[in-house]
């Protein structure tokens, strides 16, 4: 059962934080408020009247919002087309545009009307679905996993606006699994684990670790440092420029880097500076002048996918469904794509398919990935899950290189402190890894060393032990669109 | 008021039994057409479906059957491959008729000599001929980014106009007093392709689909290629960033269906059809599609896909010659099937509600 006898209550003008693991029922409770879902039993009121939306459009007609953790956003069309669609009665395209921009001026969110949705960075295609639900001035405004993608200016930012929301009276319904955020920001929360509710306190005055205890039923492990000295380099790039991908991509200017042995580098940024391009030149998705990638002293610039991952450069990209896995795909036939050739399940040109098979069950078991077997589509697992499959699928490869974007983008903190530990560990036995992440803190808790990428030029990589979130905001500093407009 | 729902996840029931409902409702919709010519329906379906299998004439019609189907089977499961990875080559039909020319030119080359290579020869020519056609949307695409239906698709008319001329031109009969036409080339021993068993219908070309599903299941099921070809169709990206490189699929793909049109089209011409002739693009290469899609993109759908069309066919051929439907009649039926077949399959991933509900 995904939601048993759960009750609560949101405040007008209260910011209430939903808590849980992956699986807690979070997703099937807030779809149930937006009417996607029909609940078996039990009522809804909505400023006091009876509330029982028969699907999301009644709900939007009723005052609830909802920002989703997958965006749904089509990205042949443009900023403004893509609000527009999402309105019960847009205004025309001239109308609308002037609308988003005074609306994303008033709550600091910046945002192009014109341009395509397709060439905007995770972070940006986030604003464009919490502006259109702005649009809709809501009662309620449910937000699903806002914060995964921003800097910590822009959490400030994101902040400041929601506050603002709320003190004019719009209640908002926050799902996180950074404990600290909902700290700073909720006055009250829910904590939900098994579909049940198994908690309910004032998150000012309740410390992180009782709610993450509360919420995993028990103690987590926090990843651990091992601190030892890196060995030889693994992984060179000197020079590397690449135009972008499209007209409104980020080209990658003059990228250098050095990744040691046992090293954990990593890579901080605000989204669309050159994150997504950096991944496809290290993945072979885009192949780069020679000389410019170098993996244990072979040029692997001109090198395919297929040829770098047999060489050991492996990657993980941040899009899970489409990128670094097929959505109606089986698991057996994701565990293939890219494990085909280091996990021998090749025989002249012929897939071993029980091979494969016996690689996405070793994944599901040492990953912990929550699924009824490898046979099921990819789409049907919950993001944490379907995020330890594909991190699981590249590690226990055995790579001598591996570059992740966004490892824990949307994963509960349980299955993050998974990944992240697991990616200690390959580090630990010998492996270098790049983590690209906008996400500082895991990116503090886990790299020996940190750069910083800023409009496709990545910065001198500094031991993490100096940096301070300050000395970061820094490093980041000139990043596009930190400072509110106003 | 009737909705449209999305599933949440692809109905298994109905993507399994859409084409069987499609073809259930296109005997009704073809039977009330029938009616409205004026015929007696159930008459005209049971000349159409039933006679050609077990009247009195089957022993003929089920010859006929495996004739039409062969080329439409050896065309649609090609055509699959490339569908399936998300290659819209719509220009079978060109590719069917170059084949055919260049096998049959590269036989008459070597007339009147009797060797039994021959035959095997002109398979060879008329493979690397729809080949050849088929590569050319397909570097246009990998090159300069062209659309390859387009690309396709205008290569049929050049391909026919290619056919005209070497009916009436470059490969005419010189024996034939003027009249357009190449040798006949079922009537020579050297490159007919006759039937294996007297009055079975079975040619090389029957064949040569068997071995081609065959070939195209083994490799959509196990092969690394069947595999690249699925996962580029289902998620491009994903398919980009686990190796595939799509211009190499683009070539496959094209270079493979224009192999197997080719082919059928070699087969065709030395034998149902005997000749080069104006008239020899029989529309073939069009129809495979309908026969790729009824079959679900699927090697062995599209040898039961492949059989109903064949059916439809003869079963129009014989329904036009006994009851006078006009032939015009069994077009608008065989585009009937389409039609349905693609309405149906929007119960795949969408169901039907009905009652109150708000216009969309």
């Amino acid at each position: 059962m995904a939601n048993d006898d759960v009750s609560f209550t949101v405040a007008r003008g209260g910011i209430h934080a939903l808590l849980g693991e992956n699986g807690a029922g979070k997703s099937t409770l807030v779809k149930t408020i937006y009417g996607l879902v029909k609940p078996d039993a039990g009522t809804m009121r909505l400023s006091g009247a009876p509330f029982a939306p028969e699907d999301p459009r009644a709900a939007r007609t009723a005052g609830v919002a909802m920002v989703f953790q997958h965006f749904s956003l089509f990205e042949a069309l443009s900023v403004a087309e893509n609000v527009g669609l999402g309105m019960e009665n847009p205004p025309g395209q001239r109308d609308l545009s002037r609308r988003i921009r005074e609306v994303s001026q008033a709550y600091g969110l910046p945002l192009d009307p014109e341009r395509l949705v397709g060439d905007l960075s995770a972070g940006e295609r986030q604003r464009v679905e919490i502006v259109r639900c702005l649009l809709q001035d809501p009662k309620l405004l449910i937000m699903d996993e806002p914060t995964s993608v921003l800097t910590p200016q822009e959490v400030a930012i994101l902040f400041a606006t929601l506050r603002k929301l709320a003190s004019e009276g719009t209640s908002i319904l926050y799902i996180s699994h950074k404990l600290e955020e909902i700290r700073a920001l909720c006055d009250a929360a829910t904590i939900l684990r098994g579909g049940k509710v198994v908690g309910a306190c004032d998150p000012r005055t309740t410390s992180a670790a009782d709610m993450a205890e509360q919420m995993v039923g028990a103690a987590f492990k926090a990843p651990t440092s091992r601190g030892g000295a890196p060995g030889a380099p693994v992984l060179q790039v000197a020079d590397l420029s690449l135009p972008p991908m499209s007209q409104f991509g980020t080209p990658l200017r003059q990228v250098s880097l050095t990744l040691r042995a046992g090293e954990v580098l990593g890579i901080g940024g605000v989204a669309g500076n050159g994150q997504d391009e950096l991944l496809s030149a290290l993945s072979g998705e885009r192949l780069s002048t020679p000389g410019a990638v170098t993996l244990e002293g072979r040029d692997v610039s001109r090198l395919r996918p297929t040829e770098r991952r047999r060489a050991g450069l492996l990657c993980a990209p941040e899009e899970r469904l489409g990128h670094s896995a097929a959505p109606d795909m089986s698991l057996t036939e994701n565990a293939a794509m890219t494990g085909a050739d280091r996990k021998g399940m090749l025989r002249a040109g012929f897939l071993d398919w029980s091979a494969a098979r016996g690689f996405a069950e070793d994944i599901i078991a040492r990953f912990d990935v929550r699924t009824p077997g490898p046979h099921v589509a990819a789409r049907s697992l919950s993001g944490g899950n379907l995020q330890k499959f594909v991190i699981g699928r590249e590690v226990l490869q055995d790579p001598r290189v591996l570059v992740v974007n966004q490892p824990t983008w949307g994963v509960d903190a349980a299955a993050a402190a998974a990944i992240r530990q697991a990616l200690l560990d390959l580090a630990a036995g010998g492996a270098g890894v790049i983590v690209i992440s906008q996400d500082l803190d895991e990116l503090l808790e886990i790299s020996d060393r940190f750069a910083a990428l800023n409009e496709g030029r990545l910065g001198e990589p500094v031991p993490t032990a100096t940096l301070t979130m300050e000395r970061i905001g820094l490093m980041l500093g000139g990043a596009h669109d930190l400072e509110a407009a106003s | 008021m009737i909705r449209l729902e999305r599933r949440p996840t692809p109905s298994r029931l109905w993507s399994g039994i859409s084409p069987l409902v499609a073809v259930v409702l296109t005997m009704v919709a073809g039977g009330l057409m029938f009616a409205a010519l004026g015929k007696d329906p159930f008459e005209a379906l049971r000349t159409i479906f039933w006679d050609p299998i077990f009247g009195e004439f089957a022993w003929y019609f089920r010859g006929q059957l495996l004739i039409k189907a062969g080329p439409l089977i050896l065309i649609a499961v090609g055509l699959a491959m490339g569908f399936r990875a998300g290659i819209w080559n719509i220009g079978a039909e060109g590719q069917y008729i170059v084949g055919a020319l260049c096998g049959a030119a590269a036989g008459l080359a070597f007339y009147p000599a009797e060797t039994r290579l021959i035959f095997p020869l002109m398979i060879v020519a008329g493979a690397l001929g729809g080949f050849l056609w088929a590569m050319i949307p397909a570097l246009l695409k990998v090159r300069f980014g062209t659309n390859e239906i387009l690309v396709s698709l205008m290569l049929v008319y050049v391909a026919e106009n290619l056919l005209a001329s070497a009916a009436v031109g470059w490969l005419r009969n010189p024996e034939s007093s003027g009249f357009p036409g190449s040798r006949n080339l079922s009537r020579w021993e050297a490159s007919a392709n006759l039937e294996i068993w007297a009055d079975t219908g079975i040619h090389w070309g029957v064949v040569a689909a068997v071995v081609a599903v065959i070939f195209a299941q083994v490799m959509l099921t196990r092969h690394l290629m069947g595999f690249q070809i699925r996962l580029a169709g289902s998620a491009p990206r994903a398919a980009r960033f686990a190796g595939v490189v799509p211009g190499r699929l683009v070539v496959v793909c094209l270079g493979l269906a224009g192999v197997l049109a080719g082919m059928a089209g070699l087969f065709e011409v030395t034998g149902p059809a005997g000749q080069i002739s104006i008239d020899f693009a029989s529309g073939y290469g069009f129809t495979a599609i309908i026969v790729a899609f009824l079959g679900r993109l699927n090697p062995l759908g599209i040898v039961a896909a492949g059989l109903l069309m064949a059916l439809t066919y003869v079963g129009g051929d014989n329904a036009a010659g006994n009851l006078g439907l006009p032939a015009a009649a069994i077009s608008a039926f065989q585009g009937m099937l389409l039609f349905f077949l693609l309405a149906i399959d929007v119960l795949t991933n969408f169901r039907v509600r009905m009652g109150r509900g708000v216009a969309a």
